[in-house]
């Protein structure tokens, strides 16, 4: 004897009863106490996550007058782009001129030259630590990611030091070469996993196809290591990005500020322009999310990277 | 085309030996398959071959050239790997395409022979495809056909397949050797698979533990096992094996295993005779046991007698498992034989098909 399941018509179904059947099922079987507290996290989570944003967007949404209002609502009374427009464009009547592009370039141009910097260098190093052995190959390893746990507060003297050595203080080489120091390490964490999962078959198939040892890297293992590549570019883009601290130290000079330092500049000693500040917050986070969006594909595949044999 | 020499090879792990002391020449347009259980040293020898393995010692030969400090791309060889080792990224033309353009081949003489190849092994239609997108088999004719384009001077197969089901693996098998008839050029090959070594080989290395046991053509291999370790690896079911005495009686030489006593025949008897009052160990092929009720007119036939403990019907024949005393063996018997498990009945011994090996050498008495 056989037993069969008697397919529920959709349509008898009425509409709250047919969302909570869609809830639970994309809850795969879980009990529903357990699918309500675990929506109820994730709630509260992305609440305390975005609350704050949406507040720095209500404020740069602020007239000046109204900056101090305690006053819940998003899109405040009055709403105007007047902060924006003087973000981007300065105030001429104040006489005040925009340097907000000027930090913009000096971010991406420092940060993108860090990224490319720290991943052909790591692409290169993590080749050697995944397939050759040499003397000191695990102690290197090791030791670089010690590196890792070293604060970064704990750097700033030794780095501003030796930067002013190399008369590198106020350029951006100097913040690319402070940054890079910082990505590389865990960049060739990232990438020697990867490479560790392509098999070494290909690179000796590729060796007796006639390929040198630097054809089979180019030809066979970087193009194969794109996720990998990828992600590594984006996080050593992403931790220069906001990074504060060590450009606060290198970079004294305006027009050489990268946006982190720039916007801080609305910040004066007696007052600070909050719409300003939050404007320009607001559109500087819009490239950086239009960056993680186009990129979260391999985001997701890259975080699982050598835990999974591709 | 060219002959292959290994002259000395030694391959050291560490303390680990992989090859010890390899000998072996193998001519121009020959198939030579290197067999051997895992882990005996065979695919060490090949990869060192390649030139992905430095050897320890002793010197390999391509033709004439000295190739022990040549690097794999320039010893002109191609080989197929278990694995296929397509590159995941290319086409399956650029697969084949890519040591070619490597080597800065014209682009039409490219696309000459890597038509041609794809037209040998039937894969035309699948030029376009990346290799995730292809079957096992379609993979292992790819890996092939990469090797095929670069008309090297000699072909290395690593296991290429292990990885394929029984009934393609019978398939490939035979077109890896009418490829070998077609292209007329030098194939090494290695597997663990008797069957495949002794369908496909033109000779045959058995190795074991990094030692060369014998190397021979497979018929001679399975006639005239050098050693144990030869005679029960070639062969399937495995030969025989009963640990016996020799001994004489009046003018007869008599194999004493205990549970039963075999006659020597009197023209086999002399290479035997120094061995007289000696510990061996008696062998003899599945197929040279036969049901006492139907042995073939023509042999000469010593009788005994075995409990039959499983009996497995193949169709065309059948095969007991045997019990006599504490010894187990198998018989390839005439699918007519009526024995029942768990009785006694009447084998006979083909004695002009019998080895008989020193107990102490595990050498072949001859």
């Amino acid at each position: 004897m056989t037993t069969e399941t008697i397919p529920i018509s959709k349509a008898n179904l009425s509409p709250i009863r047919r969302f909570l059947r869609w809830f639970f099922v994309r809850a795969r079987g879980d009990s529903p106490f357990k699918t309500i507290l675990i929506h109820a996290v994730l709630i509260m989570a992305s609440i305390i996550a975005v609350y704050p944003v949406l507040r720095v967007v209500t404020i740069s949404l602020r007239p000046n007058d109204t900056l101090l209002t305690t006053d819940l609502r998003i899109i405040p009374q009055n709403a105007t782009l007047d902060n924006y427009k003087e973000v981007l464009f300065g105030a001429p009547d104040k006489n005040r001129k925009s340097d907000f592009f000027l930090w913009i370039w000096n971010s991406i141009s420092v940060v993108t030259v860090t990224s490319i910097v720290s991943m052909i260098l790591a692409a290169v190093s993590a080749y050697a630590f995944s397939r050759f052995k040499f003397p000191g190959r695990s102690a290197g390893l090791v030791f670089l990611l010690t590196t890792q746990m070293i604060p970064a507060g704990m750097l700033l003297l030794p780095l501003f030091i030796m930067l002013a050595q190399l008369k590198m203080i106020n350029t951006s080489l100097g913040l690319i070469i402070a940054y890079s120091v910082s990505s590389v390490p865990l960049t060739i964490w990232t990438l020697k996993g990867y490479y560790d999962t392509i098999p070494v078959d290909l690179e000796e198939a590729a060796l007796i196809d006639g390929a040198s040892r630097y054809t089979t890297f180019t030809k066979i293992i970087l193009p194969l290591s794109t996720p990998a590549l990828a992600i590594a570019f984006l996080f050593s883009f992403m931790g220069g990005w906001s990074e504060y601290l060590v450009a606060r130290v290198v970079l004294q000079r305006n027009d050489t500020f990268t946006w982190p330092l720039g916007i801080f500049t609305y910040a004066q000693q007696f007052t600070v322009s909050w719409g300003q500040f939050s404007a320009a917050s607001v559109l500087i986070a819009i490239p950086v999310m239009i960056l993680f969006l186009y990129s979260s594909k391999w985001l997701i595949s890259g975080l699982t990277l050598g835990s999974v044999k591709g | 085309m060219a002959s292959v020499t290994f002259d000395h090879i030694s391959k050291r792990f560490g303390e680990m030996v992989a090859v010890n002391d390899l000998n072996i020449q193998v001519a121009d347009k020959e198939f030579l398959v290197l067999v051997g259980p895992s882990g005996c040293g065979k695919t060490t020898a090949l990869r060192c071959l390649a030139g992905l393995e430095e050897i320890t010692g002793g010197q390999i030969l391509i033709g004439e050239r000295v190739v022990n400090d040549v690097a794999p791309k320039d010893r002109d060889i191609a080989m197929v790997f278990q694995s296929y080792a397509l590159y995941p990224h290319l086409s399956v033309y650029d697969n084949m395409a890519f040591g070619l353009k490597l080597r800065k081949v014209p682009k039409d003489e490219i696309k000459r022979r890597v038509n041609e190849a794809a037209d040998i092994l039937g894969i035309q239609d699948l030029l376009g495809r990346k290799p995730r997108q292809l079957s096992g088999g379609q993979r292992q004719r790819v890996a092939v056909g990469r090797a095929i384009v670069r008309e090297p001077k000699v072909f290395l197969f690593d296991e290429p397949l292990s990885n394929l089901d029984a009934k393609l693996r019978v398939q490939m098998r035979a077109e890896i050797s009418k490829l070998h008839q077609r292209l007329q050029t030098t194939f090494i090959y290695v597997t663990h698979d008797q069957v495949e070594a002794m369908t496909m080989a033109s000779r045959i290395a058995v190795i074991n533990k990094g030692i060369l046991q014998q190397i021979d053509t497979p018929q001679n291999l399975y006639d005239m096992p050098s050693n144990l370790f030869v005679a029960g690896f070639i062969g399937s079911p495995a030969m025989n094996f009963f640990p016996a005495r020799l001994r004489k009686d009046g003018g007869t030489l008599l194999i004493d295993s205990g549970d039963f006593v075999l006659r020597i025949p009197a023209e086999h008897a002399k290479a035997y005779e120094t061995h007289a009052g000696r510990d061996v160990v008696f062998g003899i092929r599945p197929e040279n046991i036969h049901d006492a009720d139907f042995v073939p007119s023509n042999i000469r036939a010593e009788k005994i007698e075995a409990k039959v403990d499983v009996t497995e019907l193949m169709g065309n024949e059948i095969f007991l498992y045997l019990v006599t005393g504490k010894n187990t063996s198998v018989a390839r018997v005439d699918p007519r034989s009526k024995v029942q498990i768990g009785n006694k009945s009447q084998f006979a011994f083909d004695m002009d098909k019998f080895h008989i090996f020193d107990a102490e050498t595990e050498q072949a008495i001859r």
